[in-house]
C-alpha cells in the first residue's frame, strides 16, 4: 500500500516560488496498476519523483507499507529505492554498457556478486524477450527494445513498486501496446504494483485499473478508470475525455442525445465502415460528435464520440456491438454533471 | 641566414649530431610527456569530478567557498605563462626532485601547468553525462561515489580519452619549451643547436620530429576514443 498524504511541493526559482503540487492525497493498493494522468506541467513528474524521494515533498508524507519515506536517512532511502524502481521516457540506459551489464547495474549497486548478477540479468532479459541481445549495446537497439532492457533492469532488484514516467511517450502506438502488454504481464505474474505517469488517455484506458487526474498540481478526480472516464465530473477530466477542450465545441444535434466514447486501439477498422455497418446491422444511427483517429500501418488509433438517440437498450446494443470488435473499446459518457 | 644550410659540411655535421643525440632526445621527450600527463590526470581528473559533483545541484554539493577557491586556483594557474611558471615553481621542484635542472626536474612545472587544464577538460567531459542518466542511477539507489565510479566516468570515457589526447599534445608542446631551463628532449636540442648555435638544420629536424610525435599521439588517441565509444557501434557483431 502506497499512501501519499497531503503532499505539497514548492520549487524556489529565480522568479519566486512555484507550487508544483498542492495537497495531493492518493492511496494505491498493492498489486494495482495506477495511472496518474495530466497535461504537461500538471505536476505528474514531480509527484512520481516524490514517491521515491528523488524530490522531497515540502509538506506531507509518503508511506509505503507503513514506512514514512520522508523520515528516512539518505542511506536507508537508497535501500528502499531498490524496492521502488523506475523506468523513464528516455529509457536512460547506460550507453557504454551492453544490455546484460545494464541489467546487472542495480545488482552491482546492491553489492551482489558478478556471477549472481549475471545469472539474474540473463533470466530477466529472457522475460522481456531480449535473451539474444545480451551482448548488444543500447545504440544497436530500437526504442521499444531499449525500454524492454530498462524494464528488465528495473525488475532486477525484485521491487515491490514499478514507477513508469511517461515510459511509452517516445514510442510508436504498436510498440507502446507491446510495452504496455509487458507491463501488464509483469504486474500479473510478479504482483508488482505499477504506477504509470502519462499524458496519453489511451495508455490509462488500456492498462490501468485506477486513475488520478492531476491538474495544476492538484488531484482533480480519482477512482476507477471506467468510472472516471465515463462520468467525468471535473473540468480537467472532461478536457481529457473531450480532447478539443470542452463539450461546447462538439458537433451536437439534439440535446436528448446520449454519448458513447469509442476508443480505437489498433483496430483493423480502416477497411470496414464501422459506424455505417452498425447503422445497417443494428439500425442504430449515430452522430459523430467528435473524432480524432489516425491510421498507422493499417490500424486505427484514437477516439471518437458518438451521439446516439434512444433508450438504455439502444445504447447497450451499440456499446456491445462496438466492444465486440477486436481492439475497440466503447463506453457511455455522461456529459451533464 | 639560411645561406649554407645544405652545404656538404653542414649536412654531415647535422647527421653526426642527429645520430648521436636524437634517439635520447626522443626518448626524453616521450618520457617527460607521458609521465607529466599521467601525474596531471592523477590530480586533474579528481578535481574535474569535484567541480561537477560539488555544484549546488550536483550529487555531492561542496561548501560554496571551497568550490570557489578551487575555481580560483585553477584559473590562476592557467593564466600564468608557462615560461614564468617554470621559474616560479623552482622551490617546489627542488623540494620534490632535489634539483631544478634536467629532464626529470622539468616534470614538476609541467604537471603544475597541466593539471588545472586537465581538470577543466575532465569537467567538460563529465558534464556531457545526461542528468537523466544520473537521475536513473539515483532512482536505483546509487550512492554519490557509485554514481561517479560506475556512471559518470565510464559513460564519458570516449570524451575523456579525446580530451586526454588534447592534454598529451599540449604537454608535449610545453615540454619542448622546458628546454630553456635545462629540461631535456627535442626542445632542448632545437634551442641549443638551432637558436644558440645557428644550426638551423638541427632545429628543423627537431621540430619535424615533434610534429611527428604529435601526429602519432593524436591519431592513437582518436582511434582509442572511437573504439571505446559504444554509441557508434550501430550494427551488431
Amino acid at each position: 500500500m502506497i499512501e501519499i498524504k497531503n503532499v505539497s511541493k514548492q520549487f524556489n526559482t529565480a522568479d519566486g516560488s512555484v507550487e508544483a503540487l498542492k495537497n495531493v492525497s492518493i492511496s494505491i493498493p498493492d498489486g494495482d496498476i495506477f495511472g496518474i494522468i495530466g497535461m504537461s506541467g500538471a505536476g505528474k513528474s514531480t509527484l512520481v519523483r516524490c514517491i521515491n524521494m528523488l524530490e522531497r515533498p515540502t509538506v506531507g508524507t509518503i508511506e509505503i507499507d507503513g514506512v514514512n519515506l520522508c523520515e528516512l536517512s539518505e542511506r536507508n532511502l537508497r535501500n528502499v529505492r531498490r524496492d521502488i524502481t523506475m523506468i523513464f521516457q528516455g529509457f536512460n540506459l547506460l550507453m557504454q554498457r551492453n544490455c546484460l551489464k545494464n541489467v546487472c547495474f542495480p545488482l552491482e549497486l546492491a553489492g551482489k556478486s558478478k556471477t549472481e548478477a549475471k545469472k539474474r540479468a540473463l533470466k530477466l532479459l529472457d522475460i522481456v524477450g531480449l535473451g539474444d541481445k545480451a551482448k548488444a549495446y543500447p545504440a544497436q537497439l530500437s526504442g521499444g527494445q531499449q525500454q524492454r532492457v530498462a524494464i528488465a533492469r528495473a525488475l532486477a532488484t525484485d521491487p515491490k513498486v514499478l514507477l513508469c514516467d511517461e515510459a511509452t511517450s517516445a514510442l510508436d502506438p504498436t510498440t507502446t501496446n507491446s510495452i504496455l502488454e509487458l507491463i501488464r504481464s509483469i504486474n500479473e505474474k510478479l504482483g508488482i504494483t505499477v504506477i504509470i505517469i502519462t499524458h496519453q488517455m489511451s495508455v490509462v484506458e488500456s492498462i490501468c485499473k485506477h486513475v488520478a487526474i492531476l491538474d495544476h498540481g492538484e488531484v482533480a478526480e480519482q477512482g476507477e478508470v471506467t468510472e472516471v472516464f465515463s462520468h467525468p465530473k471535473s473540468k480537467a477530466a472532461r478536457r481529457l475525455v473531450f480532447p478539443e477542450g470542452n463539450f461546447d465545441s462538439l458537433v451536437v444535434g439534439e440535446s436528448e442525445q446520449r454519448f458513447i466514447r469509442v476508443i480505437f486501439n489498433g483496430a483493423r477498422a480502416t477497411g470496414s465502415p464501422l459506424i455505417a455497418r452498425m447503422a445497417v446491422e443494428k439500425g442504430i444511427e449515430a452522430n459523430i460528435a467528435y473524432a480524432s483517429t489516425k491510421s498507422i500501418g493499417g490500424k486505427a488509433y484514437g477516439s471518437m464520440l458518438l451521439g446516439v438517440t434512444g433508450d438504455d437498450g439502444t445504447v447497450d446494443t451499440a456499446i456491445k456491438y462496438l466492444t465486440d470488435m477486436p481492439d475497440v473499446l466503447a463506453e457511455e459518457v455522461t456529459v451533464n454533471v | 641566414m639560411f645561406n649554407d644550410l645544405f652545404s656538404q659540411e653542414t649536412l654531415s655535421e647535422a647527421w653526426r649530431i642527429i645520430e648521436a643525440e636524437f634517439l635520447t632526445a626522443i626518448w626524453e621527450t616521450v618520457y617527460v610527456t607521458l609521465l607529466a600527463t599521467a601525474f596531471s590526470i592523477l590530480i586533474g581528473l579528481p578535481l574535474g569530478v569535484l567541480l561537477v559533483v560539488g555544484e549546488k545541484d550536483g550529487i555531492l554539493p561542496l561548501p560554496k567557498w571551497l568550490l570557489q577557491t578551487l575555481n580560483i586556483i585553477i584559473n590562476l594557474l592557467r593564466s600564468v605563462p608557462f615560461l614564468i611558471l617554470m621559474i616560479l615553481v623552482f622551490p617546489l621542484t627542488r623540494l620534490v626532485v632535489g634539483t631544478v635542472v634536467g629532464t626529470t626536474a622539468s616534470i614538476v612545472p609541467l604537471v603544475i601547468a597541466a593539471f588545472p587544464f586537465v581538470a577543466r577538460l575532465a569537467e567538460s567531459s563529465l558534464r556531457e553525462v545526461s542528468p537523466n542518466t544520473i537521475e536513473m542511477a539515483q532512482s536505483m539507489g546509487a550512492s554519490p561515489l557509485q554514481i561517479i565510479i560506475k556512471v559518470m566516468i565510464p559513460e564519458s570515457i570516449p570524451s575523456l580519452i579525446s580530451n586526454a589526447t588534447i592534454a598529451i599534445t599540449t604537454i608535449l608542446g610545453y615540454s619542448a619549451m622546458s628546454g630553456i631551463i635545462g629540461g631535456g628532449g627535442l626542445g632542448k636540442i632545437a634551442i641549443n643547436y638551432g637558436y644558440y648555435r645557428y644550426k638551423y638544420l638541427i632545429m628543423i629536424a627537431a621540430v619535424i620530429l615533434l610534429i611527428i610525435l604529435v601526429q602519432i599521439f593524436q591519431s592513437v588517441g582518436t582511434k582509442l576514443a572511437a573504439k571505446a565509444d559504444k554509441r557508434l557501434k550501430k550494427k551488431s557483431t
